[in-house]
């Protein structure tokens, strides 16, 4: 099964925190490939994909944010109207749910992380659908 | 100005006839409690006292204080002065460690509650002829049930809206013609927003009188208040382990809060060291319930702080006054009229694992009402990436907040290790309410 494991961190919303995670990841030569944000009013969710997540895990928690993993699904499709569609729909139609997904698209190729209500339901349908799943290394 | 003076017999008496007369009653007093109540019987025992010791009213510094931990440590009727059946009513009100401190009141302490509250209502002004809702709670706080009969009492109409609905509440003061209104001051101002939100005005309005406590306010709030409510603004004074609201109230002249001196003995000492300090000098108010019998208390400790002024006021009464009470001596707070401690908020934040017992409370003053918001550390290991659980964490400690203060709480989980290390209460609270 290739999932991805996805960096959640927990933040306030206070001036310079995302900063503050980039900032320390950045010092230890660890990239973001994709994120996004859940907010609340409050405090929001941070979340990630990073070039190496055990690294990243270590780096935060000496900084003292409290961070968990998650097995995400990444995906790379065409970027052509109608491809996302098709997957989903493909999805929707074997009860696998999106809790949250995020994507990003460039040039020929558009990437999307999903957090699916059953990971193996969803990694099960998008193979046979030979879907282009990510794995770490691709990254 | 209002001349009216409801027990002219008592609140005019001559300081004389009035030191006797609570010499006297502090004599049956303490007869009664050191009979009745095995916890002053001890204190007493241990002080060497026996009743006959206390003959004169100036005898009253050879007891002891009587302070809110030990009504606590009494839970829940260990301070009553007489048999559970002769008990009629059961008010609480809220403790420092979230249990409730219980007070009990027989009918003839019932009947003084009610000619102490008609006596407020008639200095400010209230007569048979007006029609007063009261907007403090109803149920186990005083302020309520206690403002009702005395309203009833005097024979003017109440009625009796409680907290809540401030829709309906409006609704009625216009329908009915309502003019008097018994509530906290922020629901005063609070009231004032949402008559202006509806477009409408004091003139829309028959208010002419407000009886305010329950909590700290100012002469500024006073001033907003009878600009914008069209009325004259009075303070009521009182707490539940004395009596309730009544206990002191101004009057016309609007110079200091006359005690109802014949019931209640004040006394304000140095809240260090316990010392009693002469007339005219800042301090913790004491006072002593001359004639309850249900639960009386020698010399309890108020923790609020004040000044008592001497002389006969302009409106003829001859019972002392003390000023306005803007400080205390402890670090419990007052937020929408209910006392909250921040040793309550600790012990919910205790009982729930997912967070570190680290908090800060801050109060504030939002659109003329009182707001508390409680931020707390969560635990690094009790963040998960489900959004939905970590909402469902924030309700449920601001359910159970609710249950413990009796007022709602705003949540703010903030990052492990973000809250200031220092020890000390005092750097637990922020309160931004500007009371000056």
């Amino acid at each position: 099964m290739e999932t991805i494991k996805q960096l959640s961190v927990f933040l306030e919303n206070k001036g310079g925190r995302i900063n503050d995670v980039a900032k320390a990841l950045g010092e230890h030569g660890i990239n973001m490939h994709a994120f996004s944000m859940a907010e609340t009013t409050d405090f929001g969710i941070l979340r990630l994909i990073v070039s190496d997540v055990e690294q990243a895990v270590g780096v935060l928690r000496a900084e003292n944010f409290a961070v968990v993993l998650t097995d995400v699904v990444c995906i790379s499709c065409p970027n052509v109207a109608g491809a996302l569609s098709a997957i989903l729909e493909r999805l929707a139609e074997h009860q696998v749910f999106i809790e949250y997904m995020y994507a990003f698209a460039q040039g020929e190729k558009a990437h999307i992380v999903i957090r699916p209500s059953n990971l193996e339901e969803c990694l099960k349908w998008l193979e046979e659908d030979d879907c282009d799943i990510l794995a770490d290394r691709q990254l | 100005m209002n001349n009216e003076i409801w027990n002219r017999n008592k609140e005019c008496m001559s300081r004389d006839e009035l030191r006797d007369l609570q010499g006297k009653r502090l004599h049956k007093l303490v007869d009664l409690v050191y009979h009745n109540t095995p916890f002053y019987r001890h204190k007493m025992q241990e002080l060497d006292l026996l009743p006959a010791d206390i003959r004169t009213i100036d005898d009253i510094v050879k007891l002891p204080f009587t302070t809110k931990a030990d009504l606590r440590d009494n839970y829940p009727v260990g301070l009553l002065a007489t048999p559970m059946s002769e008990i009629v009513r059961i008010h609480a009100s809220s403790g420092t460690t979230g249990s409730p401190t219980i007070v009990g009141y027989t009918s003839r302490d019932l009947e003084i509650w009610k000619e102490i509250i008609a006596r407020a209502l008639t200095a400010y002004g209230v007569t048979r002829g007006d029609i007063v809702s009261v907007g403090y709670g109803y149920g186990l706080f005083t302020g309520g049930l206690g403002a009702h009969y005395g309203v009833e009492h005097l024979g003017a109409t109440v009625l009796p809206t409680s907290t809540g609905n401030t829709e309906k509440h409006i609704r009625l003061l216009r329908d009915l013609g309502v003019t008097g209104l018994a509530c906290t001051p922020s629901y005063a101002l609070y009231l004032a927003e949402a008559l202006h939100k509806q477009g409408l005005s004091a003139d829309d309005l028959k208010l002419r009188i407000g009886a305010f406590g329950a909590e700290p306010w100012t002469e500024n709030m006073r001033h907003e208040i009878e600009e914008r409510l069209g009325i004259q603004a009075y303070n009521i004074y009182g707490l539940s382990e004395i009596m309730g609201p009544g206990v002191a109230y101004e009057c016309g002249c609007k110079d200091g809060s006359h005690i109802a001196e014949d019931h209640f003995y004040p006394e304000i000492i140095n809240p260090e060291t316990g010392e009693v300090l002469p007339v005219g000098q800042e301090g913790e108010l004491v006072l002593t319930t001359l004639t309850k019998t249900g639960m009386p208390l020698l010399r309890y400790r108020t923790k609020d702080l004040t000044t008592l002024m001497p002389g006969t006021c302009a409106c003829g009464r001859t019972s002392i006054r003390f000023t306005r009470i803007l400080g205390r001596s402890d670090d419990m707070l007052i937020v929408r009229g209910i006392n909250v401690f921040p040793s309550q908020v600790e012990s919910v934040i205790l009982e729930m694992p997912e967070f570190a017992p680290r908090y800060m409370l801050v109060v504030d003053r939002k659109n003329n009402l009182d707001t508390l918001e409680v931020q707390v550390e969560l635990r690094p290991d009790s963040f998960s990436d489900d959004m939905g659980g970590m909402l469902d964490l924030r309700r449920k400690l601001g359910e159970r907040l609710k249950s413990v203060l009796s007022i709602s709480a705003e949540v703010k989980l903030v990052e492990p290790n973000s809250l200031p290390r220092s020890e000390g209460k005092s750097t637990r609270v922020i309160d931004k309410r500007v009371l000056a």
